[in-house]
């Protein structure tokens, strides 16, 4: 089950997006999460999503894959966008009792929640899956350098942000093995209603953090052994290079950011 | 009654990039009551094969049977809560899945969840903790404060409550010292011998096939590629070589006594079989 999630899994591979640099594909993406939120009418949406079907074309990776890894989190959107249409006032009342109620504003929030909620994802999903998560550390960290003139930790932000991407599907893992203990021991995660699978949480959160917890002291342990202090001034091994690609890349985003807000005022 | 894989194949993660083999064409029966060891290098498909034994893991094809149940792609889940309490699983590093607040209610998860009222729960786990060789003064302490070998006992200890019929272990020594890991196969036999249960071992340790199994299935490649009573799998040394396996400690240096002139009628596996076969062979004065 949690294998399925593709959110924060790599996988390898060549394409053209794969290729990228790191610094431009976060720039990207973030440009694009929020340019997300300048959408109103169905024509910016068709061209959203139009562009991230190009996108998911372009990782080389097939289009069922997306539909499928992002399954597990269709609910998360789905209550979201449910919350908003159940408690959004405003224009016509379809439908009340109590403080709940479907109005034509709560309507069309709620559809916009759910779509930039679906861009968002996709789009995250798509970086990390074509990005190494050292590529990722390595990119924010060149991104955040700016910010070393007002004395931010920015290197140790690197550096613990490219653990916690590391550690990821270790993680993962680890849930997996535990929640089978689990199940063989007679809990049931996917059955029952809400308040039993909120309970069938504990026995795998516990062991998850604290094997979680003991890693961390290991990895401690390990890196101070071995010479670490704090990353001052250090050298890099993998050095960034910006290509033309990057430059196109960067040049598409802002001719979409442009079409864009054309068609909002359609 | 008995354990039956019918040409069972498995698949992780089917038509995604990380698709992968983990059974291919397994078929195979254990009898009841038997004691029934897996080897096979890492990555051969052990683990595969032993979480079908419970279904956590679902055939993508192929039928599994144990005992009254079945299990095949089409299984719903409801179905397989029984067959989690008939199957105890034992997983590789058991203590990682310890959570509870003592050593008792930890050991009494399983029965309470499988339906037994608060007091047999309780009674189940202290009859449990005492099979496993806890002492009583432990139950009230917090598993994360005990010794590596003993939060094991403990986590094995909560397989136990739950009355299995089969217990499946899945290597439940590996990270021991030697006297830990024979204390632990010891336990093993003596539970098996008192709870008429069927036992299913993965392991690495070719001693441990050669003491106590029946009989022992060979994976590689997430095929079974040979079945039989250890006498037969180790009968050719070089065969088992080849699939990156020892031989039994005894095997071994049965095989370096026949450089130096020795011979044996067959191959002893166990330290008593060796101890037989030289008993006539050696020079009644020794030097
Ligand atoms: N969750 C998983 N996803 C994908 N492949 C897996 C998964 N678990 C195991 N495998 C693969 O299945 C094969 C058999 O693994 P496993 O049964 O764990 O072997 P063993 O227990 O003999 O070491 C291996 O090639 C392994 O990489
Ligand atoms: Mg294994």
């Amino acid at each position: 089950m949690l294998e399925q999630l593709t959110l924060g899994r790599y996988i390898p591979g060549h394409s053209w997006l794969h290729r990228l640099d790191p610094r431009a594909k976060l720039v990207l993406a973030c440009y694009f999460i929020v340019i997300a939120f300048l959408t109103t009418n169905w024509l910016t949406y068709v061209l959203m999503f139009a562009f991230i079907g190009g996108v998911i074309f372009l990782t080389g990776l097939s289009f069922s894959y997306f539909v499928r890894g992002i399954g597990p989190l269709i609910w998360l959107i789905v209550f979201t966008a449910i919350l908003q249409l159940l408690f959004t006032p405003g224009g016509h009342i379809y439908w009340h009792w109590g403080i709940l109620m479907i109005t034509s504003t709560g309507i069309q929030t709620s559809t916009a929640v759910f779509l930039r909620f679906l861009l968002i994802i996709t789009m995250a999903t798509v970086l990390t899956l074509t990005t190494a998560p050292l590529a990722i550390a390595d990119g924010v960290e060149a991104l955040l350098r700016p910010l070393r003139v007002i004395h931010f930790p920015v290197a140790q932000t690197a550096l613990m942000l490219s653990v916690a991407l590391r550690f990821v599907p270790t993680l993962l893992d680890e849930a997996q093995t535990i929640m089978n203990a689990q199940r063989a021991r007679g809990v049931e995660f996917n059955n029952g209603g809400l308040i039993k699978r909120l309970r069938a949480i504990v026995p795998l959160l516990i062991p998850l953090f604290v094997g979680a917890i003991g890693r961390a002291d290991d990895l401690a342990t390990a890196m101070e052994s071995r010479g670490y202090q704090g990353a001052t001034n250090r050298t890099r091994y993998r050095v960034l290079k910006w290509h033309n690609a990057d430059t196109i890349a960067v040049v598409v985003i802002l001719v979409l950011n442009v079409v864009l807000v054309v068609l909002r005022h359609m | 009654m008995a354990i039956t894989f019918d040409h069972v194949n498995y698949m992780y993660q089917p038509n995604s990039p990380f698709e992968a083999v983990g059974l291919s064409d397994v078929s195979f029966t254990v009898p009841s009551e038997s004691f029934t060891a897996i080897i096979g290098h890492t990555g051969s498909g052990k683990s595969t094969l032993v979480q079908h034994l419970n279904g956590l893991l679902k055939p993508t094809s192929g039928t599994v049977t144990v005992d009254d149940f079945q299990l095949t792609a089409k299984t719903t889940n409801k179905h397989l809560k029984s067959l989690h309490q008939h199957v105890g699983m034992v997983f590789q590093f058991p203590e990682n899945q310890l959570f509870d607040q003592t050593v008792e209610r930890d050991i009494a998860f399983g029965p309470l969840n499988f339906g037994f009222t608060n007091e047999e729960a309780m009674s189940l786990a202290h009859q449990a903790a005492h099979d496993v060789g806890l002492p009583d003064e432990l139950l009230n302490r917090s598993p994360f404060e005990l010794s590596g070998g003993q939060m094991r006992r403990v986590a094995i200890a909560g397989v136990l409550a739950s009355q299995p019929r089969v217990l499946v272990l899945d290597e439940p020594t590996a990270g021991l010292d030697p006297r830990g890991r024979a204390e632990m196969m010891a336990m093993f036999a003596k539970l098996k011998a008192d709870q008429q249960l069927t036992v299913i071992l993965v392991t690495h340790q070719m001693d441990d096939v050669a003491d106590y199994a029946d009989q022992a299935l060979v994976m590689a490649h997430s095929n079974l590629i040979k079945a039989g009573t250890p006498a037969e799998i180790f009968a050719n040394p070089e065969w088992v070589k080849a699939q990156q396996l020892a031989l039994p400690t005894a095997a071994n240096f049965a095989q370096h006594l026949v450089t130096r002139g020795f011979e044996f009628d067959s191959l002893p596996l166990t330290a008593e079989q060796l101890a037989i076969q030289l008993r006539g062979q050696l020079p009644k004065e020794g030097r």
